[in-house]
């Protein structure tokens, strides 16, 4: 009975072939849609953690001024005392490095690339997660007497050297030549979207001195000891700086302290948030499917009641007739399921690599689409089926 | 063993609709066919022929009254039980040919076999024979669409007797046909009858059509009128 009832599934398939097309395109779009969302906003998710991984975890941004408010403008920079007293005054600091950055061109041979040179010393590698690829970092001795040596990112090494090892080369940035003695390893994209490899990493006095012309820091990054409270070291940073810069009690800060974590976390959320939006979009896509399916479904009743007659009066059973109409349902719908995994793998895989967000596999997602698919066929495709099966033949085939 | 007759309706009543629309299209037929027999029932419109072969042929069940094939109380079998006896024993060709739409010939035909059981190679040989047996040899390939109607109905009759049943049930086979192919038609019929000693319960308003039938039943108002044998085969 089994294999004579799929038999006939089959058949009933081929003969109905557009209709059996349209019911199997309802499924796919919807459940291609729902897995190819989910799965970019999962990717996006996981490029903004790994991002901020990235970017180092535990510590904290102290920058001159304030974002909101007035007189940002006039706050006084730091200066190297005030990243030597948060290295000797807060115990729990593991790394701090103090930071400047300034655009400028980078030379090499007849390769020409505008970068952004950041001055700072050897914490800034540990407390950025940046990895040493190729040679060294600086020395302290080079860190004191504002050596030209440099370490380059990535992008700056595609750039002006396309890809050659670039360790022991000379740069000319300005007025200047720089000896490459380092490659960072290539973190990608930052969460906020800048290119992180674009840069050129100098000893802090050297940037000072050659490029800004002045003594001023523009941020100090601050790496705190692992299981160390980062609130509370925050608020000791907050409390050192308010009294090296005299500001009184009733005073604001005239600087900020920001905490990676924090801006992790909001980023996230965000992603996330993001992620099911879109996978909401799509769920309604997959429900407009499903109605899509219905609609064909309840459209062709009267034909397929005329045909269940005829098989009751030539001597079905009710339940091979059910069988028969739940084995198509099941057969288009686990079809729709497939051809809609396999062509939202093919899409995510290509947005992915075109967002440049990883591609990430989640059976989950894969699995609650398919089942969903499935169910809708088997529901609309069964249940009028079963309506017409239960009728006296004669009955069915004389409806009109 | 003790009831020679195939078939045997007694005191049968239908009664379509309830309360005031109550219409009784049956008021109490008997009727007994014996096997091997070639009945044709002929009787005004309305006067309830194709009821009472939809209750011989266990498409519907009478109101009230028994029904009874080879023994077996029919109105009392289960609605499985019915369509094993429809499957097995009576073979049904409907005036509105009732083929499945875009599908073969030759699958229409197999359609009772499949749902009998039994190996595809039989069941495609037994399918081309009915088939070439009722002159459609080559014919096989054709949907409902691309035959003609005397060429439906011919379908249609190689789907009935394919299973070789003990009852061709036929509701106004030839009336769609032009007189011609009636002819031809019931030439068929009446071979299957006189060859393989299949019983024929055949509905028809055309006295020719009629002569070949071996015993004609006219209905009138719901009930048996006359009853008897053709004068030349009796
Ligand atoms: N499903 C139904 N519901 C209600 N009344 C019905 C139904 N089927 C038949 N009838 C009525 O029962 C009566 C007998 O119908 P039936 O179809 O048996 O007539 P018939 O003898 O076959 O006529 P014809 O020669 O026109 O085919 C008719 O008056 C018809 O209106
Ligand atoms: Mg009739």
């Amino acid at each position: 009975m089994w294999w004579n009832t799929i038999l006939l599934a089959l058949r009933a398939i081929r003969r109905n072939l557009l209709r059996s097309f349209l019911t199997v395109l309802g499924i796919v779009i919807g459940v291609a849609a729902v897995i190819t969302m989910v799965t970019l906003g999962n990717g996006a998710t996981r490029s903004v953690s790994d991002q901020i991984a990235s970017m180092g975890s535990n510590m904290l941004i102290v920058m001159p001024g304030q974002r909101f408010g007035p007189g940002s403008g006039g706050a006084p920079p730091f200066r190297a005392a005030d990243v030597e007293a948060i290295r000797n005054q807060i115990a729990s600091a593991r790394w701090v490095a103090p930071v400047v950055n300034r655009g400028s061109a980078a030379v090499y041979q007849a390769s020409n690339w505008s970068t952004v040179i950041t001055g700072s010393n050897s914490d800034y590698f540990e407390a950025g997660n940046w990895k040493i690829a190729a040679g060294r970092g600086f020395t302290e001795a080079e860190e004191r007497a504002g050596k030209a040596v440099c370490v380059i990112g990535a992008t700056v090494q595609q750039k002006l050297f396309g890809g050659q090892n670039p360790v022991g080369s000379q740069v000319r940035i300005r007025q200047f030549a720089c000896e490459v003695i380092g490659l960072l390893q290539g973190k990608g994209q930052s969460a906020m979207g800048s290119d992180q490899d674009d840069t050129i990493v100098m000893p802090l006095r050297t940037v000072q001195r050659r490029l800004t012309g002045n003594q001023n820091i523009g941020r100090v990054i601050v790496s705190v000891q692992p299981g160390i409270s980062i609130d509370g070291v925050r608020q000791q940073v907050t409390l050192l700086m308010r009294e090296r810069r005299n500001i009184g009690l009733n005073e604001d800060d005239d600087f900020q302290v920001l905490d990676t974590r924090q801006i992790a976390e909001t980023l996230t959320s965000t992603t996330r948030i993001l992620t099911m939006l879109l996978g909401a979009v799509a769920a309604v896509s997959l429900l407009v499917g499903g109605i899509g399916i219905m609609n064909i479904m309840l459209v062709s009743v009267t034909e397929r009641t005329r045909e269940i007659g005829i098989r009751l009066a030539i001597g079905a059973l009710e339940r091979e007739v059910l069988l028969q109409f739940l084995i198509e349902a099941v057969v288009l719908s686990a079809l729709g399921g497939l051809v809609g995994i396999a062509l939202a793998t093919g899409m995510s895989i290509a947005l992915a690599g075109a967002m440049k967000v990883p591609w990430l596999f989640d059976p989950m997602i894969n699995l609650a689409s398919f089942l969903f698919a499935a169910a809708i066929g088997v529901i609309f495709g069964f249940f009028p089926a079963r309506r017409a099966a239960g009728l006296n033949p004669i009955d069915a085939l004389r409806h009109e | 063993m003790s009831d020679p007759a195939l078939i045997r309706l007694s005191a049968v009543t239908k009664t379509y609709g309830q309360g005031q629309v109550a219409f009784q299209a049956l008021k109490g037929i008997d009727l007994a066919i014996e096997a091997g027999d070639f009945v044709a029932i002929m009787g005004p419109s309305g006067s309830g022929k194709s009821t009472a072969m939809n209750i011989l042929g266990c498409l519907d069940i009478p109101t009230s009254g028994s029904y009874e094939f080879q023994g077996v109380r029919v109105e009392q079998l289960a609605r499985d039980q019915r369509a094993l006896l429809r499957r097995h024993y009576l073979g049904f060709v409907f005036q509105g040919f009732n083929l499945l739409a875009r599908t073969t010939a030759l699958e229409n035909v197999e359609l009772p076999l499949v749902y009998r059981g039994g190996a595809a190679p039989a069941r495609h040989a037994a399918a081309r024979a009915a088939l070439a047996q009722v002159g459609l040899a080559g014919w096989e390939d054709h949907t409902p669409g691309e035959l003609s109607g005397g060429q439906q109905q011919r379908v249609a009759i190689a789907r009935a007797i394919v299973t070789r049943p003990a009852v061709l049930l036929a509701d106004e086979p030839t009336g769609n046909l032009d007189s011609h192919t009636s002819h031809e038609i019931m030439e068929l019929i009446s071979a299957f009858n006189r060859d393989h000693g299949l019983t024929v319960l055949m509905v028809t308003h055309e006295a020719d059509i009629a002569a070949c039938a071996r015993r004609i039943v006219r209905f009138a108002d719901g009930r048996v009128d006359t009853d008897h044998r053709n004068g030349g085969t009796a």
